[in-house]
């Protein structure tokens, strides 16, 4: 046996190993990283320290993908995607970029759309700095608000705490965080969750509104 | 409409006694429809779309009816009055075609209908000013399939629509329905029909374009590894503005669906069915249900059909307009009694459906192509068209053409001859500016592209698609920006709002807009728009939003200068955007008749009888009226 079949054997070796132990592999920008079957993208990233900015994100709850701040490049074969790291599941042998032009393009303009949708929360300010963006050339229509209708309030009000007591009503740009028929929540327990994982602050204005109690 | 609800009712109760117990049942149903029949007796077929229905074809058949009574036929030449659904050709409607000669009558009136008895029916003769004439010869042309019209059309899904009355199942079966399903009983396995849809390379007619039979392939082998209840659905849910062609084959010809989805519930192993149809479109939502009504009477659908071991049923569910239920998961949310959200892919219905169970979904428009795939075979169907769009495509031809309405072309066609020939062109101008494809998020192409063959791949090549098949003629007095404004404004308001690209990026995208409508922005705001359509592009959850900025991209792509006429000269080049221009009297030109100072609702025209009339420009609205109404065209706009 040559020494070039024996490393070629060992190699194979070595690959079937990896098989075996039931990880999957690829890159997070040229960075070698291992996940199990059913991780997301942003899972895999934050496990192994690499920063993937989030706002409608919470590990309590389940992500829906909705404020696509996390969205990162998936190359795969030559062809390349830009997808939400939080709902897509890790595939083996891709490169992953978290921070491409491509995608770096579609975070400053969602931030600099959030700057005038939601201009009164300071943490969207800050997460926008922290991304370039000081300021917005878009219409500040309503000043007082904060929220990025997100959801996680009403998310973690369901699976977490089981109660319902709030709900996203109206679609499109008229969408709203409020309780069935514009009524004051006699559901809500006045837990605080929603509270505590808002986001953006804006659930401190929005509470007295929701809450009957 | 078409017959009373009584006589629907009864047609299905007189069908229940001959509920066909085997395939031979139906084959001599069939022949005794045929055998009733006498191929020569005359029938007066008066066209009962939406759009004839709306210009007043019942009317005309009701006035046809009073007009035969009165003129004393003997009983053996009572001519059969027909009514059916669209023929495509709406601008002419109401339309009164007699067979077996083939006459085609356009724009019919209910008064009409007394000369067409006595000179056409007792004397033989046509009618000339009811004859359709050539627009640009001035020819007439006596029968329908002369007129360029439908000469230049090859109907598969479209073929039995205007020949057959949809609410009566016997017209169906005498017109070969049900026959594809027959042969799939008696000698197809489910493996066999999945392979013909497969090399038929049929691909889905509801936009993106995925193949059929992949997708077919792919949920059954994910029911073979998860058993339990599977479904199959029919997308119904036709949004575009503009675009009628579901609408037309639901209301037309409702069985070649229901067939369809029995074959794919065959090849799938399902029992259960959905269709889901928007509610605006009542006369769909009625003749499917008389259909599946008379299809369940005759055994053609539930338990046993046709004596074989096969079960299924279909269920319609009516959509409450939201433009998104059109998109696949959002329609099984809305189906599931959930919000009507997109939910993001992988996993597909294919794996994860309805109920979480694998489910083939596919446009009402696909699902009727597949009875001919499995009667006259996957060859047959792959030789029409181009190698990898096969097949026809069924197009709603709107804007500004001659002949809008309904065309079935091969796949491959140029765009240039569907708008030219077919539609008949431009009227007034010589060539179009510029057509609109795919629906809202389609794209518009120029007419420097007029040769661009219209299969999925070459329309996405130039930035458009085949979405489910709106077209939407422009010509020079249509301005790019303001389209792309109305397409935007659209989709802004039927976003859901569950993603931010989308929901805000929308509404972003306008607010660019109608500054360079006011003649604001500089040529940077230009490319600057062009960097946020990018991002909603790439950033949003589904394909409404991934597909909204196309026609800013397109539009910015094909027409800059017009973009660089508004922000730049402050021009509208199309005379359209309201801030931008003017509207004046050429003095050469205005004969002083006073139309115009009559038409003017601000009042703000002037002249004396039989004198230059002037306009003022400070209260001018420039809601354009005049110009519209000036009989000799002086009224100009820059």
């Amino acid at each position: 046996m040559s020494a070039k079949q024996a490393k070629k054997g060992k190699e194979a070796k070595k690959a079937k190993k990896e098989k075996d132990d039931g990880l999957l592999r690829f890159t997070i920008n040229g960075q070698a990283v291992q996940a199990r079957e059913g991780w997301t993208v942003l899972e895999t990233a934050r496990q192994h320290g690499i920063h993937i900015p989030t706002l409608c994100f919470h590990p309590a709850v389940q992500p829906i993908g909705s404020c696509r701040l996390c969205v990162v490049e998936i190359q795969k074969n030559g062809r390349s995607q830009v997808v939400a790291s939080c709902i897509t599941p890790v595939q083996e042998n891709v490169q992953v970029l978290t921070h491409s032009e491509e995608v770096e393009n579609v975070r400053r303009w969602v931030l600099e759309m959030l700057l005038a949708n939601c201009p009164a929360s300071r943490q969207i300010r800050e997460l926008a700095k922290a991304h370039g963006v000081t300021s917005t050339r878009f219409k500040v229509e309503h000043p007082e608000d904060a929220c990025p209708r997100c959801g996680l309030c009403v998310r973690a009000c369901d699976e977490v705490v089981g109660v319902r007591g709030i709900s996203l009503g109206n679609r499109g740009i008229f969408k709203e965080v409020t309780a069935p028929y514009h009524q004051k929540s006699k559901d809500c327990i006045k837990c605080g969750t929603c509270l505590y994982v808002c986001p953006t602050g804006a659930m401190e204005h929005l509470f007295p509104q929701v809450s009957a109690l | 409409m078409m017959g009373d609800a009584m006589a629907q009712i009864s047609i299905a109760r007189k069908l229940e006694d001959f509920r066909l117990p085997n395939i031979e049942a139906l084959a001599s149903y069939r022949e005794s429809i045929l055998a009733e029949r006498d191929p020569n007796r005359t029938v007066i077929i008066v066209c009962h779309g939406t759009g004839c229905i709306a210009n007043g074809s019942p009317k005309v058949a009701g006035a046809l009816r009073k007009s035969i009574a009165a003129a004393g036929l003997t009983a053996k030449v009572i001519p059969e009055i027909k009514t059916t659904g669209c023929h495509g050709f709406c601008s002419r409607g109401p339309l009164v075609i007699l067979q077996p000669s083939g006459l085609f009558y356009q724009k019919v009136k209910e008064g009409d209908a007394e000369e067409i008895v006595k000179t056409t029916l007792l004397e033989g003769k046509p009618i000339e000013r009811l004859l359709y004439a050539d627009p640009r010869t001035g020819e007439l042309i006596p029968h329908d399939h002369e007129i360029p019209f439908y000469k230049y059309q090859h109907r598969i899904v479209l073929r039995n629509i205007g020949k057959i009355d949809p609410a009566d199942i016997r017209d169906t079966i005498a017109a070969g329905g049900y026959q594809a399903l027959a042969l799939a009983l008696t000698s197809m396995t489910p493996d066999e029909v999945i392979a013909a849809v497969e090399d038929a390379g049929l691909r889905g007619r509801g936009g993106a374009g995925f193949p059929t039979g992949r997708k077919w392939r792919l949920a059954v082998e994910n029911a073979r590894k998860n058993p339990g209840p599977v479904y199959v659905v029919g997308n119904g849910d036709e949004g575009d503005p503009g675009a009628f062609m579901d609408r037309t084959l639901m209301e037309g010809d409702p069985h070649a669906v229901l067939e369809g989805m029995l074959l794919g519930a065959y090849a799938l192993g399902a029992s259960q069915g959905y269709i889901y149809v928007r509610m605006e479109y009542p006369l769909a939502v009625r003749h499917l249900s008389i259909a599946i009504e008379q299809a369940r009477a005759l055994g053609l659908l539930g338990k046993t059909i046709l004596g074989s071991g096969f079960n299924f049923d279909i269920q319609i569910n009516r959509g409450a307009g939201a433009f998104v239920c059109g998109e696949e998961t959002a329609l099984i949310a809305s189906l599931e009694g959930r919000v009507g959200e997109p939910v993001p892919r992988p996993p597909y219905p294919a794996e994860r459906g309805l109920w979480g169970r694998p489910t083939i979904i596919n446009n009402v428009e696909t699902w009727g192509t597949v009875p001919q795939i499995i009667e006259k075979g996957a060859k047959w169907y792959a030789n029409i068209g181009v190698p990898h769009s096969t097949g026809t495509k069924i197009f709603s031809l709107v804007g500004k053409v001659n002949n809008v309405g309904l065309v079935e072309v091969p796949m491959g066609i140029t765009l240039g001859r569907i708008v030219e020939e077919i539609g008949g062109g431009v009227p007034g101008q010589d060539r179009f500016k510029a057509v609109q494809t795919g629906g809202p998020s389609g794209g518009c192409i120029p007419y420097e592209l007029k040769d661009t063959p219209v299969d999925f791949d070459s329309l996405t090549a130039v930035g458009a698609m085949m979405g489910s098949g709106g077209m939407i003629v422009m010509d020079q007095q249509d301005c790019m920006v303001d389209v792309a404004r109305y397409f935007l404004r659209f989709l802004e308001e039927e976003s859901c709002g569950k993603c931010l690209p989308c929901r805000l990026g929308l509404k972003s995208m306008l607010e660019f807009l109608d500054k360079f409508a006011q003649g604001q922005g500089s040529p940077q705001d230009i490319d600057d728009l062009h960097s946020l359509a990018r991002a909603i592009m790439k950033g949003s959850l589904c394909a409404l939003g991934g597909t909204s900025p196309n026609p800013v991209l397109t539009t910015i792509k094909y027409f800059k200068d017009e973009y660089l006429a508004h922000v730049v000269d402050h021009k509208c080049p199309g005379g359209v955007c309201k801030d931008l221009i003017t509207y004046s009297i050429d003095p050469e030109i205005c004969n002083g008749c006073g139309v115009c100072a009559r038409t003017c609702p601000q009042g703000c025209i002037s002249g004396e009888r039989k004198k230059l009339h002037t306009i003022d420009p400070t209260a001018c609205i420039r809601c354009g009226m005049c110009m519209d109404e000036c009989p000799v065209g002086a009224v100009l706009v820059a």
